[in-house]
């Protein structure tokens, strides 16, 4: 399974995670996991998707949610899986 | 699952602290387009570069952007042209840097390596006529940057290359006044230079090297420095520790980008360079995680302890992250690139003999520093003889990459712009070594290097 790490972050608002998940969906990219917490005003939340179905290229659905996160105003970062486990596992 | 904190600091890292892959360098061999017709040979190359390198540029930013992580440069360095030059007798070289530079434009890379000749025993065919090429070369070119290997612990120090040397950066200078003297900023003297170097100005593809190879040079200054902030009463051995595990991590990512790109262009994966680059930009600042450790300013007494280290701790973090290592893999210390280095520079408490002192303890040498424009040659040679001997001694890479500042004097700025950066004009010993340089010969290969 080919799985991405997306992270959504920034100011809290009203559907922030139905956007997200819904241009996850467009894409068919399964949401498997999410952790979402918010602090002071600040929301944090990182999103695990399985990739392995995408509809389109994988550059496609991070073009869609950087656009989204321009929109809202909150910093949103889409990872392939590898990145994090190269750095933080031996 | 993936530890969100983990997570978080990776992207950390990545926004705040400029973590990057400075490079991604295609090492391509040209040994098999020489011909003694220069143009036949030039056409050669150019064929040879575009194809190999075709889909160089678009493969970066694909790996850019499914790893969210920036590449900041698509570099291609090459055999050493002097090689490939010295079939077509009483040719100008120039032309192959002109058919480099073509291909850097077809390609869309931001350089190529490998105007170089390797003299550190002595000059061999079309070696001498590359060197004196050089200026000229550099000064009509924009992506083209060259290299010349004078000395090494095996074979000592070749002193009429480094003469002639001192020669070529001066006029490489006077020909680009106008360009803030841009050219000697493309040109590095080496001893024990690197063969699989991803790093420019000093990238060249060795003979020993595969056809075409994947070498790639890792960044990350900032996140060293981030992570010895967060403890300010560390012993050094903890210091040390941390520096190790931050480099790591840069490392592994390096080794991630490096095999992807090597598995998607179809071409083997050579080295991680698992090199400190700093570039100007704030927070991205080697001489910064210095007075991390606790120097009040680069320069001062304690800053060679400090470097060697934190370049120590840097190879072995970096080691086990990595297949193979190799190119320069250290801290590099270049004065314009960085603004930690910058500030001390101009305030006067990093001078050219610390520098020189921090060469022995570090990765690569006198890197990108301005001094006067009325520097005589034999100057410019004797620091050069100086730095290889450093490098000669303690069997390591030294370089020399000075920028004479043609009509500027000590105090004064001199601008390169972009990653180069900016650099205050540094004072120079101005007693003469002119006699010593003059005398010509090579330096003996010292005792250590009698191994077998």
């Amino acid at each position: 399974m080919m799985k991405a790490v997306i992270t959504v972050i920034g100011k809290d608002n009203v559907g922030i995670l139905n956007k997200v998940s819904g241009i996850c969906a467009e894409r068919h990219a399964n949401v498997i996991e999410v952790t979402q917490s918010v602090l002071h005003d600040m929301f944090a939340m990182i999103m695990l998707v399985d990739i392995s179905k995408l509809d389109g290229d994988f550059s496609e659905l991070v073009d869609k949610l950087n656009i989204l996160g321009e929109q809202l105003g909150l910093s949103i970062h889409t990872m392939h899986e590898d990145i994090f486990n190269s750095m933080h596992k031996i | 699952m993936l530890n969100k904190y983990d997570i978080l600091e990776t992207i950390r890292m990545i926004q705040d602290e400029c973590l990057d892959i400075r490079t991604i360098t295609m090492g391509i061999s040209l040994l098999d387009c020489i011909d003694p017709d220069i143009d036949k040979a030039c056409e050669k190359v150019y064929n040879k570069i575009t194809s190999k390198a075709e889909n160089l540029v678009s493969v970066g930013q694909k790996i850019e952007k499914e790893y969210g992580i920036p590449i900041i440069h698509k570099r291609i360095s090459v055999t050493p042209i002097a090689m490939i030059a010295a079939a077509c007798k009483g040719e100008s070289p120039v032309k192959f840097a002109l058919a480099l530079q073509k291909a850097a434009d077809t390609c869309g890379v931001n350089f190529i390596g490998g105007y170089s000749a390797l003299v550190q025993k002595g000059f061999s065919a079309g070696d001498i006529e590359l060197i004196k090429s050089i200026p000229e070369a550099l000064s009509i070119t924009e992506n083209i940057c060259s290299s010349v290997n004078v000395g090494s612990t095996r074979t000592g120090i070749n002193m009429d290359a480094v003469k002639l040397m001192g020669e070529i950066i001066k006029e490489s200078a006077l020909k680009t006044a106008d360009r803030n003297c841009i050219a000697p900023a493309k040109l590095v003297v080496f001893c024990n230079a690197p063969e699989d170097n991803p790093f420019m100005a000093g990238a060249f593809h060795g003979v020993g090297e595969p056809d075409c190879v994947i070498n790639v040079g890792v960044s990350g200054p900032g996140v060293v420095r981030s992570a010895l902030s967060k403890y300010p009463d560390a012993s050094i051995d903890e210091v040390a520790n941390i520096i190790k595990k931050t480099a790591f991590k840069i490392t592994r990512m390096g080794q991630l980008v490096g095999s992807k790109a090597s598995e998607m262009l179809g071409v083997p994966f050579g080295i991680v360079d698992l090199s400190l680059a700093p570039t100007p930009a704030v927070g991205d600042s080697v001489a910064h995680i210095l007075e991390t450790m606790g120097l009040e300013t680069c320069g001062t007494h304690g800053t060679t302890a400090a470097l060697a280290l934190l370049n120590d701790a840097v190879k072995k973090g970096g080691v086990m992250a990595s297949s193979h290592i190799g190119g320069l893999s250290g801290a590099f210390i270049p004065v314009s690139e960085d603004a930690g280095m910058i500030d001390a520079a101009i305030d006067g408490t990093l001078k050219l003999e610390k520098l020189e002192a921090m060469t022995a303890v570090c990765s690569v040498g006198l890197d990108m520093i301005a001094v006067p424009g009325d520097i005589t040659p034999a100057t410019i040679s004797a620091i050069i003889a100086d730095e290889a001997a450093i490098g000669m001694v303690n069997n390591k890479t030294t370089a020399v990459r000075l920028i004479p500042a043609i009509g500027k004097k000590e105090g004064d700025m001199l601008e390169f712009g972009g990653l180069l950066g900016s650099g205050p004009v540094m004072s120079v010993n101005n007693k003469s070594a002119e006699k010593f340089i003059s005398r010509g010969g090579r330096i003996p290969a010292p005792m250590h290097s009698i191994k077998n």
